[in-house]
C-alpha cells in the first residue's frame, strides 16, 4: 500500500509514466496499477531480487578514484521501468536513422571531397581546430561510406514533452550491454508483468551487431573472423566489451593479442597459430589504436593497424576519425547536414545550441551563464560541464574565463527541464530525471535498438545521469498501448 | 583460441582446484587433530609444508599454531597459498576471459569468491570453519560440474582439463610426501593411530570410500600408495590425472613437443615398485614426479601461452 500515484509530485517537469493528477499515461497504465498493488514487503522483495541478480551476474562498471586505483562497482539500477509508447518510438527511430545517415555522409565528405565546406555550410576553420579530426584518414572511404557504425545518441525530453537529441557519441559509445542486462534483471524480478504487458524485446542487438560487422569484412566468405578490441579489464566499459564478444561469439582481444604481419594483414596470436582477422570492433580510442600512426607511447594498440586498414585488409568499426563528428560544435550543424545531404527536415530536433566561437552567441552565453548549460566540445561522461542554475558564482566566473580563452571549445544550451520518471526511494516513489541512449547500427542498412538505455540521476534534483557521476539506470520498455 | 585466453583458462582451473584441495586438507586435518590424543597429534605444521608456504608463513606469523595456520591457508588475502587468494585469482582470470566462459559459471564463481571474502570471520571461528570450508569445496565442485555440463568440450575446456589435472596430481603428490614423512613404515607392525592417519590421507583426497571399494577395508601404507599413485580410475590418483592430461593434449593442436613429457610420467608411475619403496625412496620418487609435472607445465606454456614465434594457422582451424 506504499505507492500512491495521487501523491506523486513533480511540479514543472514532464513525467514519463504519470500524467496530470497522478493519472498514468496509457502505455504505463498497467504497470502503475501493478506497482500500486504492492505491499511494502513486496517492494522490498523485488528490490532485493534485483540487487541479488545484479551481484550474481557480475554487472559492474569501473570507476577510477583519485589515487589511480580502479574500483569495480555494482551497477546501480532502479526497478521501475521507463515506458515509451510504441507509436512515439517509431517516429524517434526514423529520426535517429535519418540523423546517423547524415552524420556518416558528412564524415565521408569531410575526409574526401569536402563539398559541405565548399558550399559554405560548414566552416573550414572548425576542422583545423577539431581535436578528433584525423588527417591520417584523408582520402579513405570505408565500405558503404559508413564511418560511425555504432552510434549512441542521447535523447532528453523537455517539459512540453518534446524529445531532443542532446549529443551524438560516435567514438566508442558504451551502455548497450547494460540495456540488455537490465532487461534480464527485470524478467527475473517482474515475470508477471512481462506476461501481461506487450513489451518489445531488446535482445536481438548482438545478432544485429554481428551481421553489421560481418558485412564489413574485406574477405569473401561466410564466417569472417570478427574480434572485439578492448583496452583491458581496467577500462570502465570492460564488462561490456566482454559481454558483446561473448554474445556475438567473437574473440575478445587486447592489442598485444594482435599483430600486423605479412602483406599488412592483421593476425591474432592463437593456440593453433596466427589467425587472420577481418573485422575489428574496436573499443580503444583512435589515438591509442596504432602507435605507428598516432600516440607512439600507446601499449593498447597494434603497430601497423592503420596501414592494414588503409590497405583494405581489415575493417575497423568505428572507423578511425569518425569521432570528428562527436564534437559538440559539429553537433550544432547536424540539422543543416540533414537538409544538405538528405534534403529533408530533421525528424528529431537538436537542443538549441549556442556556439561560443561566434561573437554574438558568445556574448549571449556570457551574459546568461546562470541560465545555460555549458559544455566543452570534446569531453564525454559529463566532465567539464557547467550547469549554470546550479553553479556557484565562482564556478561561473571560472567558466567565463575558460570560454574567453578558448571559445571554439565551448557550446551552451538552455537548461532543459529534463523529464522525470518515478524512482523507488524507500517504500515510495519520487521523481528523478532521466535521459535515453539508443544505439544506432549502420552498415549496408541502418537499425536501432528497441528503446535504449535509460539513465537516471539518482540524487534528488540532480540532472547528471552519467554512471561515473552517481547515475543509475532503468529498463526501458517500448509498449504498444493500442494492442488489446 | 587466443594464447592469452588459453593461459587464463588454464589458470582458472588450476586455482579453483587449488582452492578446493586446500579447503579439503584443512577440513581433514581439523578432524584428524580432534581424533588423535595430545602428544600424538601431527598438529598443523604439515599443512603449511604441503602447500610449500613455510618461508612465507615464517615471514608473517610469529607462531605456528592452529589459528595462524588456518588464517594463513584459508583467509589471508596476501598469502599466495590461501583459499581466498586462489579464489580471487580464479575470479580475476575469469574476468579477463568472461567471453569464453558460460555465463552461469562466471556468476557462480563470482558468488563463491564473494562468499569467501565476506565470511572470513565465519571461516576463522572453530564452529564456523566446517561450514565455510564445505561451502568452498562444494562451490568448486559445482563449478566443475557446471563446466562439464555447459561448456563445449573444445579447446577452452581442454585447457581447463589440463590445468585441473596437473594441479590435482601435484596436490596428491604433496599430500603423500608430507604425510608419509611423518608416517614412516617400520618393522614392528602398525604404530597406534597410524591407520587413522593413512585414513586421513585418503580423506584429504576424498578417496576413502573409493579406496574401500577397490582395495578392501584394511587401510595400510602400501595399498594407499598403490591406490593414489597407480589407480587408473580414481579421479585424484596420479595415474588417472596423467591420463586425463594426455587425452586433453591430444585434442589440442601442436601438442607433439608435450606428449613425450607426459609419456615419461606414465611410464615412471607404471613401473614404480611401490611396495618396496623405503621412506627415502618414496620421497625421491615423489620429487621426480613433481619435477616431471613441472616440466609439462613449462612446455605447455612454451608451446601455447608465450611462444617465441607462431606459424600462420590453416584457415579451417578456426
Amino acid at each position: 500500500m506504499a505507492i500512491r500515484w495521487s501523491q506523486y509530485r513533480n511540479k514543472g517537469f514532464r513525467d514519463e509514466l504519470i500524467g496530470p493528477r497522478g493519472r498514468p499515461w496509457p502505455a504505463a497504465d498497467h504497470v502503475a496499477r501493478y506497482l500500486r498493488s504492492l505491499k511494502d514487503s513486496e517492494i522490498d522483495e523485488r528490490r532485493t531480487a534485483a540487487d541479488l541478480a545484479i551481484r550474481a551476474m557480475g554487472v559492474t562498471f569501473t570507476v577510477y578514484n583519485q589515487d589511480g586505483g580502479a574500483i569495480d562497482r555494482a551497477w546501480p539500477f532502479d526497478i521501475i521501468p521507463r515506458i515509451i509508447e510504441k507509436k512515439e518510438w517509431s517516429r524517434i527511430e526514423e529520426g535517429l536513422k535519418q540523423r546517423v545517415q547524415a552524420l556518416n555522409l558528412f564524415i565521408d565528405d569531410i575526409y574526401n571531397e569536402q563539398r559541405i565546406i565548399r558550399d559554405g555550410i560548414f566552416p573550414a576553420e572548425l576542422l583545423e581546430t577539431s581535436t578528433n579530426y584525423r588527417p591520417q584518414c584523408r582520402h579513405i572511404s570505408p565500405r558503404f561510406k559508413v564511418w560511425a557504425h555504432i552510434c549512441g545518441s542521447d535523447l532528453v525530453r523537455d517539459k512540453d514533452g518534446t524529445l531532443y537529441v542532446l549529443e551524438d557519441n560516435l567514438r566508442v559509445p558504451s551502455g548497450v550491454s547494460y540495456m540488455m542486462e537490465n532487461r534480464l534483471v527485470m524478467k527475473r524480478v517482474f515475470p508477471e508483468l512481462f506476461e501481461q504487458v506487450s513489451i518489445e524485446p531488446v535482445d536481438n542487438y548482438p545478432s544485429q551487431l554481428y551481421d553489421m560487422l560481418a558485412s564489413l569484412s574485406p574477405r569473401p566468405g561466410d564466417s569472417p573472423e570478427i574480434v572485439v578490441l578492448t583496452p583491458g579489464i581496467y577500462n570502465s566499459a570492460y564488462f561490456e566489451h566482454a559481454y558483446l564478444a561473448q554474445q556475438m561469439g567473437a574473440e575478445l582481444v587486447q592489442g598485444s593479442d594482435l599483430v600486423v604481419g605479412e602483406g599488412d594483414k592483421v593476425y591474432m596470436r592463437a593456440v593453433e597459430g596466427l589467425r587472420q582477422v577481418d573485422v575489428i570492433y574496436r573499443r580503444v580510442d583512435d589515438l591509442f589504436l596504432d602507435p605507428e600512426a598516432f600516440n607512439p607511447e600507446s601499449t593498447l594498440g597494434v603497430p601497423g593497424l592503420m596501414r592494414a586498414w588503409k590497405a583494405g585488409h581489415v575493417a575497423l568499426a568505428n572507423a578511425p576519425g569518425a569521432g570528428m563528428a562527436d564534437d559538440k560544435v559539429v553537433y550544432a550543424f547536424v540539422p543543416k547536414m540533414i537538409r544538405y545531404y538528405l534534403d529533408a527536415d530533421p525528424i528529431v530536433d537538436n537542443v538549441p545550441t549556442y556556439l561560443c566561437m561566434n561573437p554574438d552567441e558568445r556574448s549571449y552565453v556570457l551574459a546568461n551563464l546562470d541560465q545555460l548549460v555549458v559544455k566543452p566540445a570534446n569531453e564525454s561522461g559529463g566532465y567539464g560541464m557547467l550547469v549554470g542554475p546550479h553553479a556557484s558564482v565562482q564556478e561561473r566566473a571560472k567558466m567565463a574565463r575558460q570560454i574567453r580563452r578558448n571559445p571554439r571549445n565551448y557550446v551552451a544550451q538552455p537548461t532543459l527541464s529534463l523529464s522525470t520518471t518515478p524512482t523507488l526511494v524507500g517504500h515510495g516513489v519520487e521523481p528523478r530525471h532521466v535521459d535515453l541512449r539508443p544505439f544506432i547500427l549502420s552498415g549496408k542498412t541502418i537499425q536501432t535498438t528497441t528503446g535504449g538505455l535509460t539513465r537516471v540521476a539518482l540524487k534528488k534534483g540532480s540532472l547528471v545521469v552519467n554512471s561515473s557521476q552517481g547515475g543509475g539506470s532503468k529498463d526501458t520498455w517500448i509498449v504498444d498501448a493500442e494492442e488489446k | 583460441m587466443l594464447s592469452r585466453v588459453a593461459n587464463s583458462v588454464y589458470w582458472i582451473a588450476r586455482y579453483l582446484e587449488r582452492a578446493e584441495n586446500t579447503a579439503r586438507i584443512i577440513n581433514v586435518n581439523t578432524n584428524l587433530v580432534l581424533d588423535t590424543p595430545k602428544g600424538m597429534s601431527p598438529g598443523w605444521a604439515p599443512l603449511v609444508m604441503i602447500t610449500g608456504g613455510q618461508t612465507l608463513f615464517a615471514e608473517h606469523y610469529p607462531e605456528l599454531n592452529e589459528r595462524n595456520v588456518i588464517r594463513f591457508l584459508l583467509t589471508d588475502a596476501t598469502s599466495t597459498v590461501s583459499v581466498l587468494y586462489a579464489l580471487a585469482q580464479a575470479r580475476e582470470n575469469a574476468r579477463t576471459v568472461r567471453d569464453v566462459l558460460p555465463r552461469e559459471v562466471w556468476e557462480e564463481l563470482n558468488n563463491l569468491y564473494q562468499y569467501a571474502r565476506d565470511n572470513v570471520q565465519l571461516g576463522l571461528s572453530k564452529r564456523g570453519r566446517y561450514e565455510y570450508v564445505m561451502k568452498v569445496i562444494r562451490g568448486v565442485q559445482q563449478l566443475t560440474g557446471m563446466l562439464a555440463g555447459t561448456m563445449s568440450n573444445n579447446m577452452p575446456y581442454d585447457f581447463m582439463v589440463l590445468g585441473r589435472n596437473l594441479e590435482r596430481a601435484d596436490m596428491t603428490l604433496r599430500i603423500l610426501d608430507v604425510r608419509s614423512a611423518s608416517l614412516l613404515p617400520h618393522a614392528g607392525g602398525l604404530r597406534p593411530f597410524e591407520n587413522i592417519q593413512w585414513m586421513s590421507v585418503l580423506k584429504s583426497l576424498s578417496a576413502y570410500q573409493m579406496y574401500l571399494q577397490h582395495m578392501g577395508v584394511r587401510v595400510y601404507r602400501q595399498a594407499v600408495l598403490q591406490f593414489l599413485l597407480q589407480d587408473r580410475h580414481f579421479p585424484r590418483a596420479i595415474h588417472h590425472c596423467v591420463l586425463r592430461v594426455e587425452t586433453a593434449l591430444r585434442e589440442l593442436p601442436r601438442h607433439q613437443p608435450i606428449l613425450p613429457c607426459v609419456e615419461k610420467i606414465k611410464a615412471s608411475i607404471a613401473k614404480a615398485d611401490v611396495a618396496n619403496l623405503d621412506p627415502q625412496g618414496l620421497h625421491d620418487f615423489i620429487d621426480v614426479q613433481e619435477a616431471m609435472l613441472a616440466e609439462v607445465d613449462k612446455v605447455v606454456g612454451d608451446v601455447y601461452f608465450h611462444p617465441e614465434s607462431l606459424p600462420v594457422a590453416s584457415q579451417e582451424a578456426a
